[in-house]
């Protein structure tokens, strides 16, 4: 059993990154025991939060302290024993900050997954090793690649429990192996733990000599994150343009916003749609002053050297490398609406980075069953939960990338006009 | 060949590239935003990252205190150096004129955190402010780690945790009809080191009461009460004086000091990053009354 404590440490705070992941399992497969024990070996739970959690397990007459009581912070969650919404958690290691987004298996779990995946760096997906593969770990794997979460790994947990058995967890991996080949994931790693044990948690288990691979904690720790950036395509959404009402600072005109892709320096030419005009950036600032250049996922200010129309939801980009400007979009949508399915011919309203216009659904291609990847195309219509490949055309242009070349730009979210609740979540396809 | 170049974006950076992003999405899609300032430390780098966001232009939008009476001076008098610094607009909801007009009642044991609510809540309707930030974050209480950026509240200002809009990539969804109203929590992924850590970065100054110093105090259920003028020794309690700072400020008559030495951002930061016990449950007399008090404030429309 290893039981190796980190200390949390404090001094290198400006050496640290952020690292976001989602996990998906259902409390059978131990993840909130997991998602325990990565906070216990880092040193994150508080022992005022133990000692809620001890006295609530005693009161049900749990047997053992419920770590899962951590994490359902609802009444309605303590009270049916469920999770219901995503919750996140955090953790810092001296090499990182953790944000986990950590996803209920059972309820809602398609609509929760996906909220969870659409930030995540990485999913942890868990098997319980004597289970081995279920319906379920397909589903998650496949909207880890569907939301193009980078890195994936998979836990095949509760190893103690099949006394370590090197053909057990062989027959799992390469069962997982060969059916993520099918899908678009690019870096797969797959390790052994026992999550209530803390083996190969926070450091290599003595119980898997057979095991090469790294714990859990180190790969997360050291999983290589910043080549995920796209700094290629030059992606500036405008979100809000600065011009302040002043006597001190005249004539200043900047146009703020988050880096979507690419690195911007001041002296590039640039091309700003949709109007397509082009420009020069003059220069880049910040509150801590003007830097020399910005990249995702920096929040900024840019300067042009001429005067032209732009607006929030405008694009700033390279006059060689731009998104499509488009109307007619194709996109797998994912449906979170309970109280009434995407249908064809209806109306909503659609946000794109700092975009929002109109659209209507031309067509539903077909819905896909995510645990077959079976394509039904006689579907009339998407439910709670379903995902299909939709047809829509926008009231006015998008400035638009395919999903899988940029996630900033290439995701979307439906909005119902009547309720205001986001309904749907889109990733595109196609952009004409 | 020169070196390729990292592009490295710490944790800070990250995050507060993030909350300056949904500052100004806000700005952007609200008519009347409003930064909720209580003068804690929380409220006081949410002011920083809204100077941030739309610097060279002044912040803009106004901020609110509720007031509940029950104040630190030292917080009070750091308010209104930063109003004054900064040309901002301050709004200031008190709950003493609210339990004058009888909008309240005060309650029995004199307590005004609770009673904050509807004091807000007539606050919003009064200017009829559509967003609201606060400065809470998701690792302060676990009724809050299900807490959106953007949280929905209704005409009445309540919380709904099972009709919240699922958040996906940083699509925020603002919609909301008249009446209805969107609380914006900027600092969600922000953790209390990271919030001493930007202190410390940004050399932000605060209310000397988050360092350490001699206080005259008194022990009630493991916690340090400031002995003043909202809290008096009762029969056979003692008092005495202690090095303490505050970990949170809230209403002068619930919120606890912690024994420390820390007198420099850095030593507390030190402190923070090796204590065992949250700040709320070593501070907030008003988090224990129940395993779900913060959900049920939450629910009446509180922060």
């Amino acid at each position: 059993m290893s039981q190796a404590v980190l200390e949390a440490e404090s001094a290198p705070a400006q050496r640290m990154d952020l690292l976001r992941f989602a996990t998906a399992g259902s409390v059978d497969d131990g993840k909130s025991t997991l998602i325990g024990r990565l906070l216990f070996d880092t040193k994150s739970i508080f022992v005022d939060q133990l000692d809620a959690v001890e006295a609530v397990s005693a009161a049900r007459g749990d047997e053992y302290t419920n770590l899962a009581l951590l994490t359902d912070g609802l009444r309605a969650e303590r009270e049916q024993g469920i999770t219901i919404d995503v919750a996140y958690r955090y953790f810092a290691t001296p090499r990182r900050k953790f944000i986990i987004a950590d996803t209920p298996g059972h309820i809602q779990y398609t609509r929760n997954m996906v909220t969870g995946a659409s930030t995540a760096d990485l999913a942890l997906i868990l098997v319980d090793a004597r289970k081995g593969l279920v319906e379920q770990s397909r589903r998650h794997a496949f909207l880890t690649s569907l939301l193009r979460v980078p890195h994936l790994v998979l836990c095949i947990n509760k190893m103690d429990l099949v006394d370590w058995d090197k053909d057990t967890y062989d027959k799992i991996a390469d069962e997982f192996t060969s059916f993520a080949a099918k899908l678009e994931i690019t870096d797969l790693t797959i390790i052994p733990v026992s999550a209530l044990n803390g083996d190969n948690i926070a450091s290599r288990s003595e119980n898997s000599p057979w095991y090469e691979g790294p714990s859990l904690l180190h790969h997360l720790e050291h999983v290589h994150i910043a080549s995920d950036r796209n700094l290629v395509d030059v992606r500036f959404p405008v979100q809000y343009v600065i011009r302040p009402q002043s006597t001190t600072v005249t004539d200043y005109r900047g146009y703020a916003g988050q880096v979507a892709s690419g690195v911007l320096k001041p002296g590039d030419e640039v091309m700003v749609l949709p109007s397509g005009l082009h420009s020069t950036i003059a220069g880049i600032d910040t509150a801590d002053g003007p830097v020399t250049e910005a990249f995702p996922p920096m929040s900024v200010t840019v300067r042009l050297t001429d005067e032209i129309d732009i607006s929030r939801g405008d694009m700033i980009c390279r006059p060689h490398n731009a998104p499509a400007v488009a109307q007619d979009i194709e996109a797998m949508i994912c449906w979170m609406d309970e109280t009434a399915p995407l249908r064809v011919g209806a109306k909503y309203a659609i946000k794109h980075t700092t975009r929002t216009a109109r659209t209507v659904i031309r067509g539903l291609q077909y819905r896909l069953d995510v645990n077959t990847l079976h394509r039904d195309e006689n579907a009339g219509e998407l439910g709670l939960n379903e995902i299909g490949r939709v047809k829509l055309r926008t009231t006015v242009p998008l400035l638009a990338d395919e999903y899988r070349r940029n996630r900033t730009t290439g995701g979307f979210i439906l909005i119902d006009e009547g309720t205001n609740r986001t309904v749907g979540a889109g990733m595109i396809i196609e952009a004409q | 060949m020169s070196q390729p170049k990292p592009y490295r974006v710490s944790h800070l950076d990250a995050l507060e590239a993030e909350s300056i992003f949904v500052m100004r999405e806000v700005m952007a899609e609200f008519e009347r935003p409003v930064l909720l300032f209580s003068g804690g430390k929380d409220s006081i780098v949410m002011l920083r990252l809204a100077e941030k966001a739309f610097t060279p232009a002044r912040v803009p939008f106004p901020v609110m205190h509720i007031d509940t009476g029950h104040n630190f001076p030292e917080v009070l008098d750091y308010r209104d150096s930063r109003v004054a610094t900064l040309g901002l607009n301050l709004v200031v909801a008190s709950v003493q004129e609210a339990i004058d007009t009888g909008l309240v009642r005060e309650l029995p044991d004199g307590t005004r955190n609770r009673i904050q609510t509807p004091v807000l809540l007539a606050a919003v309707e009064k200017y009829r402010f559509d967003a609201l930030f606060g400065g809470a974050r998701r690792d302060e209480e676990k009724a809050r780690a299900k807490e959106r950026m953007f949280s929905f509240r209704d005409d009445f200002g309540q919380w709904d945790p099972k009709n919240q809009r699922p958040e996906l990539w940083a699509l925020y969804n603002g919609k909301h009809h008249p009446g209805e109203s969107i609380r914006v929590f900027p600092l969600s992924n922000w953790t209390e080191l990271d919030v001493w850590h930007y202190i410390a970065r940004e050399k932000i100054p605060l209310p000397s009461i988050y360092y350490a110093h001699d206080r005259e105090v008194v022990e009630r259920d493991g916690m340090f009460y400031a002995v003043n003028e909202f809290i008096r020794l009762r029969d056979g309690e003692t008092s005495s004086v202690r090095r303490v700072r505050y970990r949170t400020v809230g209403d002068a008559s619930q919120t606890a000091a912690v024994l420390s030495e820390a007198d420099t951002v850095e030593k507390v930061i030190d402190e923070v990053a090796a204590t065992r016990i949250t700040e709320r449950g070593a501070t907030r007399g008003d988090d224990k009354v129940s395993e779900a008090a913060m959900e049920d404030r939450k629910r009446e429309g509180y922060f």
